[in-house]
């Protein structure tokens, strides 16, 4: 008996790996086991090899596994490619249609089962993913009837021969199995959950689930990979409030569509990847200047340029910081995990409103695109806080410009949307004064400058970071977005005094939160995938701190596995 | 009801005197005015370059965005809240080079919203380089020799893009200016109207003499039909792009937003945000 395990399907592209590895996990998710998935795939949509990564464990999980336990095989280049993270006790499960053959060196068991050959005799060879499934539930000694109520679910809308065909593959798979297992060594067998109610969802569902518990009806969007389930999500979820997206020619049009809806009083976002974001900053840059409220999503993929359009990085933080001209005060967050990304993500919205100013949800691939278990959203956590706006007419007295960016303590203004009686000003991109009327002149520059800038000077989210640990520790480490998960595991299976922090608020940056476990720390080590050490500098910059600083970085494309951590940690300490 | 006085504001253009902007904004004011739009219901929205000051010359709600990019945030506008009159202005550099990619598709989309383009192929407030829309072998400080690209004729691509509502003017002929702003402003679907609007500093070439010489009305066209998509691009390229009128009107084509179900039954500026606990339960048992 065993608590996790990793199993792994691959073939070519278009092939039906994802759906294989859906119904698969999918099941399990309702049976109560907790899961965290990676895809593998490329710039193409029919052939090139992908794989689906599922780790299934009766406790929490948060990573990709640093090996893997059961490897289905739908062609040869998924077992040259892949067979190497097999545990010697692992398994090939591999369609014998294409007489598999094990690389030199692996030491996993190679069971070769007639996939395609079942699935034909069933009715199509479509159905060779159910009896990959069957054979995986088998071996992992998991009662066939969840998935045959997870067939019926899916399918019975397409009828109940549809139905049965497949069930009638998946227990073929399964028993084909069941008649082998004498000859199967290794121990699948996975200690047994209770049933509970839980999410399993891509970060990019929870972060468009939360910009529609925000209140938003609208958005404007141009596809990219890995940001455009973003805006699929809410094309399929929107039409039930009435709302609608648009895709746009570009993502400049794309931002600013959304600067516009804003300013007109409705909560809207784009989303879209480091390329996109490069497009759209001069219009970050104008909704910093003309102070209305705009969320964006990135999420990051591998850079510079086109890069790795469907690998894992971390390395827009800078382009996020600094990217627009001029100086802009702006919020940049980053959610700890698939559950952080709902909560936050409709917390944004609200900072947007708050200060008048673009707010960036940073996500990365991996988070946006791995699918994990999480607990159930809570509505009555969510809130939804438009600021200053200003819906009702105003007494009108002097029939003159409203002070739109009147000086106020807290450098916020009031902001009558369009249509409102009395409210009526001017917005401009360029330096303004008070009402909205363009005025280069020097006191007023300055005046003006230090009101945006003040809004959000000492900003910090109740909470800006996520610890666990001690202020005094050998070790802080400090992650944002997927490299947490990876971290956190690590440290675990280290008996040190190892103080840990995900970052939620990337800028301002909290340096008087952190200070506290900064000084504490004997060694300081920032754990991010980019090439320069983006979230390290940035630290460095606002703390010092450079005699005891180190950074761990990974830019390969691929997410960090737990034991590479747990590796560096060890040389370190 | 408001006049054309209550869409006078404080601020006194800056530019040059004789310049064609100034009878266009008056023209927006007046048809503002003559339909009974008050200002705070009025939202308009420009781009950069001398026209790109308009908005601020007007009182209504006013945004001047960044170069080219008028009309997207024009689009965001309307969707959030349609009851407002939407105007996009910008000139023939805003419009026809940086953010050419925006007007075609502005027009393609078809929200309801109204985009007046100052033409006066000239680039004006970078001191005189040349535009897309300049005549080839026009002289100019960045086309010394005179330009070798073909002009763009904005009437033209309008009409290529899918508009729904194509016009154009002279800013001298305030009158006709107005009313066809006026029946732009009312036209349910994206209205382009081009305007020929001449530089007094910068283009020597296109002057209001020039363009009286010039332009061919189409009421001096026998039996002229506005909507024959075809015979007002065979009229259009005959004339080379001079004629003045409402050219073009598709009066079946709804706009954007009446294709959406039920997206107009309330402004999202009226709605209420936030969801129901069974709407909520019901849209998250997808995760399940």
């Amino acid at each position: 008996m065993i608590s996790q395990l990793s199993w792994k399907v691959g073939g070519q592209q278009g092939e039906g790996i994802d759906s294989t590895g859906e119904i698969f996990s999918t099941t399990l998710n309702r049976m109560g086991y907790h899961l965290y998935s990676y895809r593998h795939f490329s710039s193409r949509i029919k052939g090139g090899h992908t794989n689906n990564n599922i780790r299934i464990s009766s406790k929490e999980v948060r990573s990709i596994s640093d090996h893997i336990n059961i490897l289905v095989a739908f062609d040869q280049e998924t077992i040259d490619v892949n067979a190497h993270e097999l545990v010697s006790d692992g398994v090939i499960l591999a369609d014998a249609k294409f007489k598999p053959t094990k690389p030199e060196g692996i030491e996993a068991a190679l069971i070769q089962v007639p996939f395609t050959e079942i699935a034909q005799e069933h009715g199509s060879k479509l159905m060779k993913n159910m009896v990959a499934v069957g054979a995986s539930a088998r071996l992992m000694h998991l009662h066939s009837q969840d998935f045959e109520d997870m067939i019926y679910k899916m399918f019975i809308r397409k009828g109940q021969e549809i139905v049965d065909s497949n069930i009638q593959a998946l227990l073929a798979g399964y028993e084909y199995i069941q008649n082998k297992s004498e000859f199967i060594e290794g121990d699948f067998e996975l200690e047994k959950v209770e049933k509970r109610d839980q999410l399993y969802l891509i970060g990019n569902d929870a972060i468009a689930f939360g910009a529609l518990n925000a209140g938003v009806r609208f958005m404007a969007a141009y596809p990219i990979t890995p940001a455009s389930d973003i805006m699929e999500y809410m094309i399929q979820h929107l039409p039930s409030v009435k709302g609608t997206v648009i895709q746009t020619e570009d993502e400049i049009a794309a931002v600013t569509m959304a600067i516009g809806s804003n300013y007109a009083g409705a909560r809207s976002f784009t989303s879209s990847s480091g390329p996109g974001l490069s497009l759209m900053m001069e219009s970050i840059g104008l909704s910093g200047m003309t102070e209305t409220p705009l969320v964006i999503v990135d999420a990051m993929r591998g850079g510079p340029s086109t890069g790795l359009p469907t690998k894992q990085e971390q390395s827009d933080l800078m382009q996020m910081i600094y990217g627009t001209h001029g100086d802009i005060p702006k919020i940049i967050l980053s959610p700890t995990d698939v559950e952080d990304a709902f909560y936050l993500t409709t917390k944004a919205f609200n900072l947007a409103d708050k200060y008048q100013l673009p707010v960036i949800v940073l996500s990365d691939l991996q988070m946006s695109l791995g699918k994990q278990t999480t607990p159930v959203y809570d509505l009555s956590k969510v809130t939804i806080d438009r600021g200053k706006m200003i819906t009702d007419q105003i007494a009108d007295e002097n029939g003159d410009y409203y002070e739109r960016y009147e000086i106020t303590e807290d450098g916020i203004s009031s902001r009558p949307i369009p249509g409102v009686k009395g409210g009526i000003h001017h917005v401009t991109g360029v330096e303004h004064n008070s009402i909205g009327t363009p005025n280069e002149g020097s006191v007023n520059r300055k005046a003006q400058m230090d009101k945006r800038m003040l809004k959000v000077k000492d900003f910090s989210l109740d909470k800006p970071f996520k610890v666990n640990g001690e202020k005094e520790s050998e070790l802080l480490i400090i992650s944002f977005l997927s490299v947490n998960g990876a971290v956190d595991e690590a440290v675990e299976r280290i008996d040190n005094n190892i103080t840990v922090i995900h970052m939620r608020q990337l800028f301002p940056v909290p340096i008087e939160a952190l200070r506290p476990y900064l000084d504490g720390a004997k060694k300081i080590s920032v754990i991010e995938q980019n090439y320069t050490g983006q979230l390290f500098n940035i630290i460095k910059m606002n703390y010092g701190g450079h005699d005891k600083m180190d950074t761990f970085v990974k830019y390969d494309g691929t997410p960090f596995k737990p034991v590479e951590i747990e590796d560096y940690i060890n040389d370190i300490l | 009801m408001a006049t054309f006085k209550d869409f006078r504001n404080h601020v006194k253009p800056n530019w040059c005197p004789g310049c064609g902007h100034f009878s266009i904004q008056a023209a927006i004011q007046r048809a503002a005015a003559n339909n009974g739009i008050e200002p705070e219901e009025l939202a308009l929205i420009s781009g950069i370059g001398c026209s790109g000051r308009v908005s601020g010359y007007i009182k209504s709600y006013g945004f001047h965005a960044t170069h080219g990019r008028s009309l997207p945030l024009a689009q965001g506008v309307k969707m959030a809240n349609d009851d407002l009159t939407v105007v996009a202005s910008g000139g023939d550099g805003d419009g026809f080079a940086i953010g050419m990619g925006h007007t075609v598709h502005a027009l393609k989309r078809n929200i309801d919203i109204t985009y007046i383009v100052m033409d006066n192929q000239i680039y004006g407030l970078t001191k005189g380089q040349t535009s897309p829309s300049s005549s080839t072998g026009f002289v100019t400080k960045s086309t010394p020799d005179g330009s070798i690209e073909a002009p763009i004729v904005p009437i033209k691509t309008a009409m290529a893009s899918g508009a729904t509502f194509v016009a154009q003017s002279v800013s001298s002929d305030i009158k006709g200016l107005t009313k066809i702003i006026e029946e732009a402003m009312n036209h349910k679907g994206f209205s382009f109207v081009a305007v020929f609007s001449p530089c007094v500093t910068y283009n020597k070439v296109n002057t209001y003499d020039w363009f009286k010489e010039h332009i061919v009305p189409i009421d001096t066209i026998e039996d002229y039909d506005e909507t024959d998509s075809n015979a007002v691009t065979r009229h259009i390229n005959e004339h080379e792009g001079m004629l003045t009128g409402i050219l073009y009107r598709d009066t079946e084509r709804k706009s954007y937003s009446e294709y959406i179900d039920g997206y107009l039954d309330e402004t999202l500026v009226e709605r209420e945000l936030k969801l129901e606990q069974d709407q909520f339960d019901d849209i998250m048992a997808a995760f399940k």
